[in-house]
């Protein structure tokens, strides 16, 4: 692509319209050229419509001080973001600017038009060849790796070098910095093309050099009972959590960051609070993963726009987030994206909309939100790569609907396409039953590692238990029956000593799936258990004593004495009143059996 | 000498549009009609038009006014020779002192780089118990007071202002009904405050577009002083008559709203006020105390709804009080395991009970059999609300966790509280049966 020159001609809140000499293409990416005070400063856009020869652009920064006549420079080059080693521990905003390196330059406040490399470039990695002079490679393929963590980090022919080469020359084991030539590639009409271990990639094209899309089957722990037994997700898979302020989305997602049974994650703050990246940018450097031995951060990427930073910005960082995320899966790694939350993405193209003066569709979001939010989403995904190893993007999107009303264009849409819904309730919040997961109203498409038949029969109990505690509230307990009166013990039960989690105790935070088959198995036990009570009096004593040993269970370390002990004497005193089993669940006993 | 426009080509609205060259985005001008001069900001550019929002309204702009550009953004003057001062929404003095122009800064000034940010640490004292037992305030917080019209929202600020254990106060009055206004300035002067004190008020008669600068000439004044060292609370009474301002200008300049009128942008232009607040690593802190009111005690009015999802954390005032339910500071955990060994074991044992309460007090408006268990929570219940809810409970943190006490004694055996064997052990008012029961593990 050649680059353009243009003018400013209008400017509009943060888009700014451009009169260009030249060819220019969509997402094309420009500068304005400014002034801040005295300093000369170049502000980052992106082509966001063409129309003859005015574009229109956004800009990712405050646009006070944009004036008609000022001179814009068109890059030739997309949106992109630079792929190599050394992006993980990183803590970036919207555009990969590293954060920290900028606060060494610029102190405390994010300067304008200040950019700076994303990927070190005084770092030195070690390089060991995979490949040899005179070997065919398409793109992706691997050229050779240098070790960045834990991880054997591939260097790889770019991904947007189609075609097939030659390899010419392939630098031997040493030292390198990412800019370095690492080999010479000749293509088939001969011409040389030199390979660093870095490259670019648009973040808005989605990655695609697998050799196969696959179903997402394996289970992705979390840890997190609820989800794990009752609304698993899948490696590659894609789920939303929608929630009311304060239910519980982003202390969710924080535990999941820590917890999650996979190599990489990635995290998007997107235009939510500054104060809780800091949460996981101070403690991640200082915790421990039990897996690896290495800090948390060491397989972490933060992407973080917050809500105050530029609207532009925002727009871009999951774009940003999830190829960065792809970059990873092509490495035959499972990556987790976490992103904070999808609603001020959708807003922030909103606002965009309006700017643009198009049709407005629903509560003035745009009309393409749905194909955008479907796209974002069909990034996640299970891929067998062209050496025949496999990796997986799973992506899990918070979700803010307006009052907490689910039946909102950001929510439905995000419904339509992901494979698990975590819908969190005011209701479980407010009663301070976290994680607040309504059991009756989340859904999931895969399938987790614990007996379906067993998790739908404990939701049935749940449905049971519900539905008589509503009964309850109008007819009061005189006028409950003794066995509906058990049913909703144990449904309150089962909500308290497995629906809930403890996320600040340190056994109960992170449940391994062998504890959860485990513990699920003795809670199905008493559930399925036809129980002997004399009357209502006795058996809300009774389960209020089993709720304090299964409390102090879920609190023993796994597999310890005092976990067996509590164990056997749970056993006992489920033994003591057991009178066989309930009618409804003789056919599922006896196929366990 | 700089250039004179004479013709103003449209007025709609607080918007006017001249043709002028060299113009900057986001810049103010000099408005001048035959009622005085007002400022006014550039707010669009199209080629050679320039649209922009004059402050004091449209209201008796001519065409042949005259317009000047300043070349520079909204400035506002910062120095100590603010403290003790009261201006309005432009910056213009509300009292007899001097207007003043000297070290003008810029307002709406970058953002704080994520990665200079640091956890929050201290607690800032207010002596109410229902905050600073239950959902404690915290240096750098960003807290909203959500609250029904006719609530004493502006006596509860007032009192934290009063009481709050900080360098200085930052007032920032949105639509401010006039008697507010006097009741703020003289309830400082009595306490002796003013003289830590800056004042930016816009009362309900003044221009509406004056409303939404002093969020904005309230925080950049609040981040200089930050800066210095100075630890900052920031009050802003009322955000949502904010919110109404933005409200009000988004539909005259037509654009198409969201949800209920309001723009599409609310949430990012209330979280750009909100995050204002920091602590900055060896230096100051702001902190943000803001009242946001529920048109319809409807928490999902997209005010509320918006400003739940950027602050951290809410104080619903309801009945005079601040209810313990629904109230949530979601960064008092942060601070509250520093203070005494039982402020976590009070603070959950004692809601729990109130929660108790409730139910009983539900059960008994529908008639149900009341049991002992019920008769001690309601006697609970009604101590709870009049010694420690009651906005007149002015007392230490130490004096309320002691009262705590005292009303579980007088109300439960120590079992019946729910609490920790240890804490009661070592808690429990003396003279009262304590220790002894073997079933309170
Ligand atoms: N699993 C949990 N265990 C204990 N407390 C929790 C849990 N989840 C949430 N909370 C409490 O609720 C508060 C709010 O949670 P969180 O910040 O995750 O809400 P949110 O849904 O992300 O809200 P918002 O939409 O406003 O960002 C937390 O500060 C914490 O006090
Ligand atoms: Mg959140």
């Amino acid at each position: 692509m050649s680059q353009s020159r243009g003018t400013v001609i209008g400017v509009n809140g943060n888009m700014v319209s451009v009169e260009v000499e030249g060819e220019v293409a969509l997402n094309e990416v420009g500068y304005i050229d400014t002034y801040s005070g005295d300093e000369r400063r170049r502000l980052k856009s992106e082509v966001i419509r063409i129309r003859g020869s005015r574009a229109e652009v956004q800009v990712f920064e405050m646009t006070t001080g944009l004036g008609v006549g000022d001179h814009v420079e068109f890059t030739g080059e997309l949106l992109a973001v630079e792929l190599g080693p050394g992006l993980l521990a990183k803590v970036y905003d919207g555009l990969q600017n590293p954060l920290p390196e900028l606060a060494a330059q610029c102190g405390f406040f994010l300067d304008r038009g200040v950019y700076i490399e994303a990927l070190d470039r005084e770092t030195r990695w070690r390089f060991t060849p995979k490949v040899s002079p005179g070997d065919q490679v398409e793109r992706a393929h691997t050229l050779g790796v240098v070790p960045e963590g834990i991880f054997e980090h591939r260097v790889m022919v770019p991904f947007n070098r189609y075609g097939t080469y030659t390899v010419k020359e392939v630098a031997s084991e040493g030292e390198y910095v990412v800019t370095d030539r690492i080999a010479l590639l000749e293509d088939s009409s001969g011409t040389e093309v030199p390979v660093t271990m870095m490259f670019e990639w648009p973040v808005k094209r989605p990655i695609d050099v697998y050799a196969e899309r696959l179903k997402p089957v394996d289970p992705m722990m979390t840890k997190v009972r609820i989800i794990d037994t009752f609304f698993p997700v899948a490696l590659g898979g894609t789920y939303c959590i929608p929630g009311p302020f304060g239910a519980g989305k982003t202390v969710l997602q924080q535990i999941t960051s820590r917890n999650a049974d996979v190599d990489i994650v990635i995290v998007a703050a997107c235009g939510e609070r500054a104060g809780e990246v800091v949460e996981t940018l101070r403690e991640f450097p200082e915790l421990i993963d039990p897996r690896t031995g290495r800090t948390l951060m060491e397989r972490t990427v933060i992407i973080c726009n917050t809500s105050s930073m530029p609207v532009a910005a925002r727009e871009a960082s999951v774009y940003t987030a999830v190829t960065i995320a792809e970059y990873y899966r092509q490495m035959g790694l499972n990556v987790l994206l976490l992103a904070d939350s999808t609603s001020r993405w959708a807003q922030a193209m909103r606002e965009m909309s309006g700017r643009l003066e198009e049709i407005p569709g629903e509560e003035a979001f745009p009309a393409y939100l749905e194909s955008v939010i479907a796209a974002f989403y069909e990034r996640a995904g299970v891929v067998t790569l062209r050496d025949g190893g496999r990796g997986s993007v799973t992506i899990g999107g918070t979700v803010s609907p307006a009052g907490g009303n689910f039946e909102e264009p950001v929510t439905q849409a995000t419904l339509k396409v992901v494979g698990a819904f975590h819908g969190l309730s005011r209701e479980r919040s407010d009663a301070r039953r976290y994680p607040s997961i309504h059991p009756l109203e989340s859904w999931s498409k895969y399938t987790g590692s614990i007996d379906r038949g067993m998790v739908e029969y404990a939701r049935e109990v749940l449905h049971h238990g519900d539905e008589v505690g509503q009964m309850m509230k109008v007819v009061g307990e005189e006028g409950t029956s003794l066995d509906d009166y058990v049913w909703y013990l144990k449904s309150e039960f089962a909500d308290a000593v497995y629906l809930q989690q403890n996320a600040f105790d340190p056994v109960d935070a992170a449940v391994s799936v062998e504890r959860q088959k485990y513990t699920f198995g003795i809670l199905f036990d008493l559930l399925t258990a036809r129980l002997n009570f004399g009357q209502k009096e006795e058996a809300r004593t009774w389960f209020a004593r089993l709720r304090q040993r299964f409390l102090d269970l879920n609190g023993a370390e796994w597999q310890s004495d005092g976990f067996k002990e509590l164990v056997a004497d749970i056993g006992k005193a489920v033994g003591s009143v057991r009178a066989g089993v309930e009618d409804n669940a003789v056919s599922i006993v006896g196929e366990m059996r | 000498m700089r250039k004179v426009y004479s013709r103003i080509e449209s007025i709609a609205g607080n918007v006017i549009t001249v043709t002028a060259e060299d113009v900057r985005y986001g810049h103010l001008a000099m408005v001048t009609s035959s009622h005085g001069k007002s400022l006014a900001e550039v707010i669009r550019l199209n080629g050679t038009q320039v649209s922009l929002q004059v402050f004091t309204g449209g209201r008796g702009v001519s065409t042949g006014d005259e317009v000047v550009f300043l070349g520079s953004p909204m400035q506002v003057s910062f120095s100590d020779n603010l403290l003790g001062r009261i201006f309005d929404g432009s910056g213009n003095p509300r009292d007899k002192g001097p207007g003043l122009e000297e070290d003008l800064i810029e307002i709406r000034g970058p953002s704080v780089n994520p990665a200079m940010r640091i956890i929050p640490r201290n607690m800032i004292r207010t002596g109410i118990p229902m905050i600073d037992v239950f959902n404690t305030l915290v240096e750098s917080q960003k807290l909203p007071i959500f609250s029904v019209s006719g609530e004493p929202y502006n006596e509860l600020l007032a009192r934290v202002a009063m009481q709050a254990e900080v360098d200085m106060i930052i007032l920032g009055g949105m639509g401010l009904k006039y008697d507010d206004y006097l009741y703020f300035r003289e309830v400082l002067e009595e306490g002796g405050a003013m003289s830590r004190t800056i004042l930016f008020v816009h009362t309900a008669s003044d221009p509406v577009v004056e409303c939404l600068l002093v969020p904005d000439i309230a925080l950049a004044v609040a981040e200089r002083f930050a800066l210095n060292g100075k630890k900052v609370l920031v009050l802003l009474t009322d955000m949502t008559n904010f919110s109404d301002s933005l409200k009000e200008i988004a539909i005259t300049m037509e654009q198409v709203p969201s949800n209920r009128g309001y723009p599409g942008d609310l949430y990012s232009q209330l979280a750009s006020r909100y995050e204002k607040a920091v602590d900055f690593e060896g230096a100051g802190s702001i902190t943000i105390l803001g009242v946001t009111t529920m048109p319809g005690d409807d928490v999902t009015h997209p005010v509320p709804d918006n400003t739940g999802y950027i602050t951290e954390g809410q104080y619903y005032l309801r009945n005079g009080r601040i209810e313990p339910f629904g109230s949530l500071s979601r960064l008092k955990q942060l601070v509250n395991s520093d203070t005494r060994e039982d402020h976590r074991g009070i603070m959950d044992g004692m809601v729990t009970l109130y929660a108790n309460y409730k139910e009983s007090m539900e059960k008994k408006s529908m008639g149900f059999r009341m049991s002992d268990w019920d008769q001690k929570l309601l006697r609970y219940g009604e101590m709870f609300e009049s010694s420690m809810m009651d906005l007149s409970v002015n007392i230490p943190l130490e004096q309320a966790l002691d009262r705590g006490w005292e009303i579980l004694a007088e109300c439960f055996e120590p079992a019946e509280t729910g609490l920790r064997t240890d804490l009661i052990n070592k808690f429990w008012p003396k003279g009262r049966a304590a220790g002894a029961d073997e079933e309170s593990a």
